[in-house]
């Protein structure tokens, strides 16, 4: 099908989005890679009056690495993220997880601020910026809002963001070049939304135990969860801590099933995943697997 | 709800148009421009068949409106092939291959390939595959594709950035 009619604005500065944002309410909807929006707009199953593109705004699509953050602009594309040297060598979690979303000509287009904002409860970044708690910027008539990563998405495709508010930015920290990391996901075909995907982040002490590890879920719930409260730390790796880690988190979580899966599916799926993501991050953190 | 007027550069040449916003980048080639050769079978981004290059880069053509490509440089299959017809060594390794039968993915793989062989000249036979996942065909089997494109980055086909063929 093709989308219904609608009127077209490109701004060239974010003042002017937001002053449109704000005029038009919720008649307008902000286009950033299209992506996700130009399917749902094909299929009539969004039906904006205004569509205020982002395309031709300036400032909003930098991707730098500074003494102690990664700063993303909300328009840098997925496959700028897999690309950048840099941000591999400081941060290659997010680098990882852009990669594996859908096929290179889409992450051509799909930007991080697209992503993150529309809060499909199974994809990539959003679980990234859960897990790391990344630090979101957004900018409305008000002003500057910080958002953070873990509280940010509160629904299935919602978030904290006001209507008339623009997702500018996001920012991650580095990762400790001594920091092992892991990011699995089963996805019935490569490029498909993920059914159920992990992440995770350990670091060792000097004692050989955990002395940090940070585990996080998606596709299971209707946001990206962390599981913080699962503690590594303190305990030496083994398979069976993990085994147990993976019994303890699939207690807590309450996965629905669907088209996709069986709610029993996506429960074994988050067992699997958790127990591959802890052990391939272990490995990399004792330098068994490189960046 | 008004027309546009947008002027862009298509396969090197100007070219321009009046478009209503809701037109698709995929029907403003298509119709518009009359270059059939870009494919349209799903309109969601998942089949492929409507992959041009925007400024160089391989995308959908059905996931972006006319309106968003005024300024920008399109390549399409029309504008692959050499000025007299004489195949890209993508094309020619298709064709050597039997990488194509009903010929209708074949615009997206052509296009998908040499954004493909431009970033990365010596793919592993891991990365072809992985490129070619977002391309849907439903009569090779893939594997004839896949060995043409193995003999197109043998032979060292690749496009400059500007999508223009090297
Ligand atoms: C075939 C296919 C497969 C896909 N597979 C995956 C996958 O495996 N994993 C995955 O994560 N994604 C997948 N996607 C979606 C893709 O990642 C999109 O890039 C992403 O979801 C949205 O980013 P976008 O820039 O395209 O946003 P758009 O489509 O432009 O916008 C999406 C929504 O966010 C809003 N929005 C956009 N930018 C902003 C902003 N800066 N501030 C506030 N609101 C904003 C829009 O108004 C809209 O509601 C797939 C898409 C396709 C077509
Ligand atoms: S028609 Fe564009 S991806 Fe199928
Ligand atoms: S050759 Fe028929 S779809 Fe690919």
């Amino acid at each position: 099908m093709k989308p219904s009619p609608f009127d077209y604005h490109a701004p060239t500065q974010l003042s002017e989005a937001i002053g449109l944002l704000s005029e038009l309410g919720d008649e307008a909807k902000l286009l950033s890679g299209g992506q996700s929006l130009v399917p749902l707009m094909n299929m009539r199953l969004a039906r904006p009056e205004h569509v205020v593109d982002l395309n031709r705004v300036t400032g909003l699509s930098d991707l730098s690495v500074d003494q102690d953050r990664v700063r993303v602009g909300a328009m840098v594309r997925h496959r700028q993220l897999e690309r950048s040297a840099e941000l591999v060598a400081a941060n290659p979690l997010v680098a990882a997880a852009a990669s594996l979303i859908a096929h290179f000509q889409i992450r051509e287009r799909g930007t991080i601020g697209g992503s993150l904002a529309h809060a499909d409860p199974s994809a990539e970044l959003p679980l990234v910026a859960c897990l790391l708690d990344a630090d979101i910027e957004a900018q409305g008539p008000s002003g500057v809002r910080r958002l953070t990563g873990s509280e940010f998405f509160t629904s299935v495709f919602t978030t904290q963001l006001d209507e008339s508010e623009v997702l500018t930015g996001v920012a991650f920290r580095h990762l400790d070049p001594a920091e092992g990391w892991a990011f699995e996901e089963v996805a019935r075909r490569h490029g498909d939304f993920a059914i159920v995907a992990t992440a995770a982040t350990t670091l060792f002490g000097e004692d050989g135990r955990y002395a940090a590890a940070g585990l996080a879920i998606a596709g299971v719930g209707a946001v990206p969860q962390r599981l913080d409260a699962i503690s590594l730390v303190g305990e030496l790796p083994s398979d069976r801590l993990w085994r147990s880690v993976a019994a303890e988190a699939s207690s807590r979580i309450s996965p629905q099933g669907d088209i996709h899966a069986t709610a029993e599916d996506r429960h074994d799926l988050a067992r699997t995943l958790i127990i591959r993501s802890l052990s391939r991050a272990t490995q990399r953190a004792k330098g068994g697997d490189p960046r | 709800m008004k027309a546009r007027a947008i002027h862009l550069v298509v396969n090197g040449e100007q070219a321009s148009g009046e478009v209503m916003p809701r037109m698709l980048l995929s029907d403003f080639i298509r119709d518009d421009l009359a270059l059939t050769g870009t494919h349209v079978g799903c309109e969601q981004g998942a089949c492929g068949a409507c992959t041009v290059l925007l400024n160089g880069r391989a995308v959908r053509s059905c996931l972006t409106f006319a309106v968003q490509a005024d300024g920008a440089s399109i390549t399409t299959i029309e504008g692959i092939a050499g000025p007299d017809g004489e195949l890209h060594p993508v094309q020619q390794a298709l064709r050597d291959r039997h990488g194509l039968q009903c010929g209708f993915c074949t615009p997206g793989v052509v296009v998908t390939a040499c954004a493909l062989l431009r970033d990365d000249p010596q793919p592993t036979t891991q990365a072809i595959r992985e490129g070619l996942s977002g391309n849907l065909c439903r009569c090779t089997g893939y594997q004839s594709i896949i060995e043409a494109i193995e003999q197109a980055a043998a032979v060292g086909a690749s496009t400059s950035a500007d999508g223009t063929v090297a």
